[in-house]
């Protein structure tokens, strides 16, 4: 499944183009606990990638060296074509990486607005002293990127929340906020840590064609960890498969499916 | 029944991100500043300017310092009085090394100094959060206090240890040394209240201000959008102890002419500061200014009601008073730990419906 060729096209019309982002033989250790053993895999620009496996198994650890939390302590990762070095996660950010939280992560003082625009922080440049007058470039500024974020509650349909502080939100539209925030960032790469985790069929189906939209019509590429198997094979293009922190499966939805280390981590394997 | 959002259409984003949205709120803030410019000067005496008005509108710029850093970017100080020391010494020796400078340029040139060694020791806070960077804090109290006892060329080899402010004018009027009136003090430090009171609002609502509150609500999610954390904190460390320094200044300057270090910058002053911006409400500018104006009027008011009406004796009273403010932030922190803000903020939600009950 290793097809550079430039662009694709899946089954359902999307275009699929050449590498985004690769990770090269990631090792990561916390002292003598190894949470991610040699791990390689792409992903490809404009996909939406699933990274699934039993608890523990190292996806979020995954997650977190992709957005610059943890730096692992061998292996490469290679973004648009460039080896990243080690970064700290603002840097990251500013490179066109967003993501959201297993638990929510956002800003409870805030409003809704507020912590949409948050997500901008990183295109948005007037400096303290522009900030303090307000009159003229930083007002112009604020207006712009408003206007930007409006777009995103509309799309989210969150429109009737905005001014509300988070804090006050149940738990499904706070997800959809957290959700707001990232794409206020105009990702290049988006990374969803359990977007459906404790919803009911319900908002799972609206998180699920929230996020296709988005994929549908910003381009962006998406990388998804989900435990919910039906909305995993149902959304992704390809996935990865890790157990015990190692990669025991790669591929479409369906080769994953038919992976006899896949079915045997999953539902394990019979002792006869 | 005035206070309303009906009929009052927001239709650009500017409009819908102003300060006061509602109309009515907007008048009776246009009134208070036009009362506060237009009639006080004229009524004012030095009772009034003495015991309430310029200490409220100094602590008030203190408050709103310290709640840049504490109330909107989390990072907790007790070097409050410690920096304001800063601001009065730097003043001083720029009073008394440049005497032809506005007084102006040396109030503000002494919050940039403080701004500077703020940011010194605001690095720590980079390691350390919550109640050990308290306790970093207090170390820069504690040392600051020490530095300018110690050191004689901060009191110009004065014999009493003390700092003296000569008089200075702006704009023709006495503002500092002994010819000063009650409306100039009052004016001088009611104009640059005003002026950072704004800069302020201005920044706590942009981008700046979310990038503290990010800080204070989450900072590790805040990092993951893009905050850094190191230039992020330190700016609320510089922007906070400017407003401090500033205050420091206008203290010593304008309100008490000549200062002895411990006595008016001791670690009470940082504590009388924190507890202005906890009861008037922690990140919100209002509760700056409430929490000020309750500290400096409970005191002149209990006074007045214990020794004026009942006739007890003064040292009585004094006593009292300290065990009724004690006691007035016990019950303030247990009933409404946000503040005089929030109280505010609920009449205005119940004001809105008022009178129909939904």
């Amino acid at each position: 499944m290793k097809d550079t060729a430039d662009t694709d096209t899946t089954p359902d019309g999307r275009k699929i183009g050449g590498v985004l982002m690769e990770m090269k033989n990631i090792t990561l250790r916390f002292g003598g606990v190894k949470a991610i053993t040699d791990i390689s895999f792409d992903i490809r620009d404009g996909e939406i990638r699933a990274i699934i496996g039993p608890n523990g198994a190292g996806k979020s650890s995954m997650l977190n060296v992709i957005s610059g939390f943890y730096v692992p302590q061998e292996g490469e990762v290679w973004f648009k074509g460039v080896r990243r070095g080690p970064m700290r996660p603002y840097q990251v950010a500013r490179l066109g990486i967003a993501r959201t939280f297993q638990n929510i992560a956002l800003f409870d003082g805030m409003s809704v607005l507020d912590n949409i625009m948050t997500g901008r922080l990183t295109l948005m440049k007037s400096g303290v002293l522009s900030q303090a007058l307000w009159w003229g470039p930083a007002e112009r500024e604020e207006t712009h990127h408003r206007e930007k974020v409006e777009k995103i509650i509309d799309f989210l349909e969150i429109q009737n929340i905005r001014k509300t502080p988070v804090g006050r939100l149940p738990y499904g539209l706070k997800k959809r906020v957290e959700l707001a925030r990232a794409l206020a960032a105009e990702p290049k790469l988006l990374l969803l840590d359990e977007p459906m985790a404790g919803m009911n069929v319900e908002e799972k189906e609206d998180m699920s064609r929230f996020i296709l939209d988005v994929n549908d019509e910003f381009g962006t590429t998406i990388v998804l960890i989900e435990h919910d198997m039906g909305v995993v094979m149902d959304l992704s293009d390809r996935v990865v498969v890790m157990d015990y922190g190692k990669k025991i499966g790669d591929g479409t939805p369906d080769e994953v499916r038919n992976n006899p280390d896949v079915i045997s981590a999953y539902l394990g394997v019979a002792h006869d | 029944m005035f206070y309303r959002e009906a009929g009052d259409f927001k239709t650009t984003y500017r409009d819908d991100s102003q300060t006061f949205p509602i109309r009515f709120d907007r008048w009776r803030y246009y009134a208070v500043v036009a009362v506060a410019f237009g009639v006080v000067p004229f009524l004012i005496n030095d009772y009034w300017a003495n015991a309430v008005l310029v200490p409220f509108l100094i602590y008030a710029i203190a408050a709103i310092g310290l709640n840049i850093l504490t109330g909107y970017c989390g990072q907790v100080s007790l070097g409050t009085g410690g920096f304001m020391a800063v601001g009065a010494y730097a003043c001083y020796k720029l009073m008394t090394a440049f005497p032809e400078v506005s007084i102006l340029i040396h109030v503000l040139l002494a919050g940039g100094i403080t701004a500077g060694v703020g940011v010194l020791f605001g690095l720590p806070s980079l390691r350390i959060k919550g109640f050990y960077l308290a306790v970093a804090t207090l170390a820069a109290q504690f040392f600051l206090v020490w530095l300018f006892n110690k050191v004689p060329w901060f009191y110009n080899y004065s014999a009493s240890g003390q700092i003296s402010a000569p008089e200075r004018t702006f704009l023709g009027h006495a503002v500092t040394g002994a010819n000063t009136t009650a409306s100039s003090k009052y004016l001088f430090c009611l104009v640059i209240l005003f002026a950072l009171a704004w800069l302020a609002r201005n920044l706590t609502r942009g981008t700046v201000g979310r990038k503290w509150m990010a800080i204070r609500d989450m900072d590790i999610a805040a990092e993951i959008i893009g905050v850094n954390p190191l230039t992020t904190k330190l700016t609320a460390f510089a922007v906070s102890s400017f407003y401090i320094g500033v205050a420091g200044a206008l203290f010593f300057s304008v309100y008490l002419g000549a200062v002895e270090v411990g006595e008016a910058f001791g670690i009470q002053k940082s504590f009388l500061i924190l507890f202005m911006v906890i009861i008037g409400g922690l990140g919100s500018i209002f509760g700056s200014f409430a929490g000020a104006a309750f500290l400096v009027l409970l005191p002149v008011l209990l006074k007045n009601i214990l020794v004026g009406q009942f006739g007890w004796a003064t040292d009585l009273a004094a006593h009292i008073e300290l065990m009724i403010v004690g006691a007035l932030i016990v019950i303030f922190l247990i009933a409404e730990p946000h503040g005089l803000a929030q109280l505010w903020r609920l009449a205005k939600e119940k004001l809105r419906l008022w009178p129909f009950p939904h």
